[in-house]
């Protein structure tokens, strides 16, 4: 029996404002979504599908117009609806679950109270009736304690708890469509699959489509009925999530495909020999803070960690948020000052040196950090960040521009790009330029701290091969530090698992993969989207 | 788009720029407007119309024919004159403030934001100044120092330095967080350079706003100054001892008062416009969301 599906795009267009680098936001999209099913909508940063989403939602920014095609939702209109029919349909007939659930919700509401108030706005119910139904719903999202919660503020509860409360009221007026975006993006990989699994329980129960943005394929696979690959703009390939994951008709899909690093790591390489250019032995952080009647609290950030890296090796760190793993890289280049332990570069003792003493020796080891926006000066040239290192040790600015432009070679990018200023540039150009800073000091060991997080698959996938030869071309030791375990087994050597601030396991990388001995890591393992 | 052509696409700045740029005029081209030495009276021409005219002795002894655009004051000056001439000071009181408030406060700023040791010692002090209300302690200032155009602009700067202290000492803190800080830090970039080449450049543009705000609450507080009698001395003429000095026969002769505050006005609030439209188009926190 073929039902009528519950929202239908038809050929929809979105324009951009005159002057962008591409006319149309959305152009020529058409998708099916019927009751109990699931659709993906998958691309890259750019590619339109979050414009989509909120085309449907009539939350469209003031400057995007649709011009072309239609929306309908059971038959209904959208893009000819007005306003106050719009705030009718959202909450009622589609609920919304957002990328940022802190952002989500009000910070000065009770957790209760914001699911009351859509209650009392779309239902005439007692405040009673109110309060039994905001307490089964919770219950339903599987809340625990559900009387405590209803009474918390969003500040008190996990990232995960707060998905859950914006997904109860996404779903509590029994919505027909489920508008996700990007929900379980800025959330750790064990809570991201509870999350899914929720998403999944919920359709099977209230029987909603569910429109889902994702940029990741693991979750596609995981979750997706059917699929939309989406590139600037363009519908590329839809079908089932069998066809598209496992058959891929365009150039696009396998591409993106291609590019998600496998769980499988590749053969071990040889063991590299030869002193440890970065030591790290019980190194802890404690950070203590004073509440207004001057007593301490000391939360223990890091404990008793420890690693070495020699050249020609990548030792990985992996861990959820929290986990210690970026406090533990921080600590080793001295960004902050490690409470306890011995930290050496080759051999100099530098747990305890003054920055003054420090400063000469920085040029061993380096770092390049997650987020492309922001770890270049925005208004200096990219020359000048770039020679900035080199000039620091001595070296005059002829030859530092010099290094400067054989470095742009290095990193595939023109060498007259040097004049400009970051902004200039995308995320991933960005972040080559921030490798190239990192290389013109002549380091020994480079320190990634989440240095792919942020991109494009095909993006990050580019990133690794560069941050792969330029570590045989230097022989660089190199600490990489990911919450991703597919990027972790395809780079690294040696990986460490951390949890709550402890090192819980290490190992080979091919070891380690093979039969995960510790049973947080074996827990990560699982929480991992599955392979497809 | 750059800059320069966001700015001119914002209304408030060019309205601001606008007043701004022809009282700066004014104040250049003061000599050359029909104007006498606004310090000369003659005691025949006291509390005349406007528009009277007649040979106006000048202080060298000679006389030349003189048509009183506003009328005189009650010592036989040309107001005219003293308007016109009293926009010099007013513009030079409020940009030197801004200046001098804008060094001192970012400079205070920079040290407690970045030494994190230096914070607790240097905002304590800055607390108490607030404490004082400003233009009491402006008052007692110029009371101590005696009264010239520096001494002024030195006892209106000072009770502004700490709200300038406390915006620049916010803008440090996130900023030294930021990772192309500490990316620097890593690179083994000096202290003084990391301040001044990487945090700097990314304080200026709220820094300039807030230059903007207490410029036009200077030009106030400066009118103030003088209505109180506190202010610079009556042979300097400024809008606000014109003002204070008018305020004697206001009921006969209001527009001593009145003149004064037509120039007074419109400045303060094009200089109060301009710095609201330059927030708006360069303090990414106010900054629309680009399309």
């Amino acid at each position: 029996m073929m039902q009528a599906p519950v929202l239908s795009i038809k050929n929809l267009s979105v324009a951009l404002p005159a002057g962008g680098d591409r006319r149309h936001a959305v152009q020529g999209v058409s998708l099916d979504i019927y009751p109990g099913q699931t659709l993906c909508v998958v691309g890259e940063s750019g590619s339109g599908k979050s414009v989509m989403a909120t085309t449907v939602m009539g939350l469209l920014a003031s400057e995007l117009k649709p011009d072309h095609g239609q929306i309908l939702l059971q038959g209904e209109s959208l893009l000819e609806a007005s306003a106050s029919r719009l705030r009718d349909l959202r909450g009622r007939v589609m609920g919304m679950v957002f990328q940022e659930p802190m952002t989500a919700l009000n910070p000065v509401m009770s957790c209760g109270d914001q699911v009351d108030e859509l209650l009392a706005t779309h239902t005439d119910w007692s405040k009673d009736k109110r309060r039994a139904e905001v307490l089964r719903v919770f219950e339903g999202v599987r809340l625990p304690e559900p009387e405590r919660i209803l009474r918390s503020f969003p500040h008190q509860l996990s990232g995960g708890q707060r998905q859950r409360i914006v997904i109860a009221m996404a779903v509590i007026l029994k919505p027909v469509l489920l508008i996700c975006d990007e929900p379980t993006t800025a959330l750790d990989v064990t809570t991201q699959k509870e999350i899914l699994k929720l998403i999944d329980q919920l359709q099977a129960e209230q029987g909603v489509a569910v429109l889902f943005i994702t940029h990741d394929m693991g979750v596609v696979a995981e979750i997706a009925d059917d699929v939309l690959v989406m590139n600037q703009g363009l519908a590329v390939e839809s079908g089932t999530c069998e066809q598209v994951l496992k058959r891929p008709q365009a150039d696009y899909t396998r591409q993106l495909l291609a590019a998600v690093p496998g769980m499988i790591p590749p053969p071990a390489r040889p063991e590299p020999q030869g002193p440890a250019l970065l030591r790290g032995a019980g190194v802890a952080k404690t950070y203590i803070s004073r509440d207004w009647m001057g007593r301490a609290r000391e939360t223990q950030a890091l404990q008793d960690a420890h690693v070495a890296i020699r050249a020609g090796e990548t030792v990985g760190i992996v861990g959820e948020s929290g986990s210690g793993k970026s406090t533990f890289a921080r600590c080793l280049i001295r960004l902050i000052d490690p409470t306890q332990g011995h930290i050496q570069w080759g051999e100099h003792e530098i747990a305890d040196l003054p920055e003054g003493k420090l400063r000469p020796l920085r040029s061993l080891v380096q770092v390049v950090f997650q987020d492309p926006n922001r770890s270049l000066n925005p208004r200096r040239t990219v020359g000048d960040s770039i020679i900035e290192g080199a000039m620091n040790f001595g070296m005059p600015k002829s030859q530092a521009l010099e290094l400067a432009q054989t470095l742009m070679h290095k990193v595939r990018l023109p060498p007259e790009a040097l004049t400009r200023y970051p902004s200039q540039f995308s995320g991933g150009q960005r972040q080559r330029l921030a490798i190239a800073r990192a290389l013109a000091c002549q380091p020994q060991v480079l320190v990634a701290d989440e240095a792919v997080s942020a991109l494009d698959v095909s993006v990050q996938a580019q990133i690794l091969s560069l941050l792969r030869e330029i570590q045989t071309e230097f022989g660089l030791g190199m600490l990489f530090i990911t919450h991703d375990l597919r990027v972790a087994a395809q780079l690294c050597d040696r990986v460490i698992v951390m949890h709550q601030g402890r090192m819980v396991e290490e190992g080979r990388t091919v070891d380690l993969y093979a039969h995960p001995q510790h049973a947080y890591t074996q827990k990560l393992f699982d929480a991992a989207p599955a392979a497809f | 788009m750059n800059a320069l052509q966001r700015l001119m696409a914002n209304g408030s700045v060019r309205f601001g720029g606008t007043v701004l740029g022809l009282m700066l005029l004014v104040a250049a081209l003061a000599p050359f407007l029909g104007t006498v030495d606004p310090a000369t009276m003659d005691s025949s021409f006291i509390n005349k119309a406007v528009g009277a005219s007649g040979l106006f002795a000048l202080l060298d002894g000679t006389t030349v024919q003189h048509t009183f655009l506003l009328g005189t004051d009650s010592f036989g000056r040309d107001l005219y004159s003293r308007v016109i001439y009293g926009t010099r000071v007013s513009l030079l009181v409020g940009s030197c403030t801004a200046v001098l408030s804008l060094v001192l406060g970012g400079s205070l700023g920079m040290l407690a934001g970045y030494f994190r040791g230096l914070d607790a010692v240097l905002m304590r002090v800055m607390d108490g100044l607030m404490a004082i209300p400003a233009i009491l302690l402006a008052i007692a200032l110029v009371a101590a120092l005696g009264a010239t155009i520096s001494t002024v602009v030195v006892a209106i700067a000072i009770p502004e330095v700490p709200r300038v202290t406390r915006l620049v000492r916010a803008l440090v803190l996130s900023l030294r967080e930021e990772p192309f800080v500490e990316a620097a830090r890593a690179l083994a970039t000096p202290t003084p350079v990391i301040l001044f080449r990487h945090i700097l450049p990314n304080a200026m543009a709220p820094l300039i706003v807030q230059g903007t705000f207490v410029a036009a609450s200077a030009v106030l507080t400066e009118a103030i100054l003088s209505f109180l009698g506190l202010g610079l001395p009556p042979d300097i003429p400024t809008w606000g001892n014109i003002m204070a000095e008018g305020r004697v026969q206001f009921s006969q002769y209001p527009g001593n008062v009145l003149y004064p505050a037509l120039f007074l006005v419109p400045t303060v609030l094009a200089v109060n416009l301009l710095g609201d439209g330059l927030r708006d188009v360069l303090d990414p926190k106010f900054a629309r969301r680009g399309a």
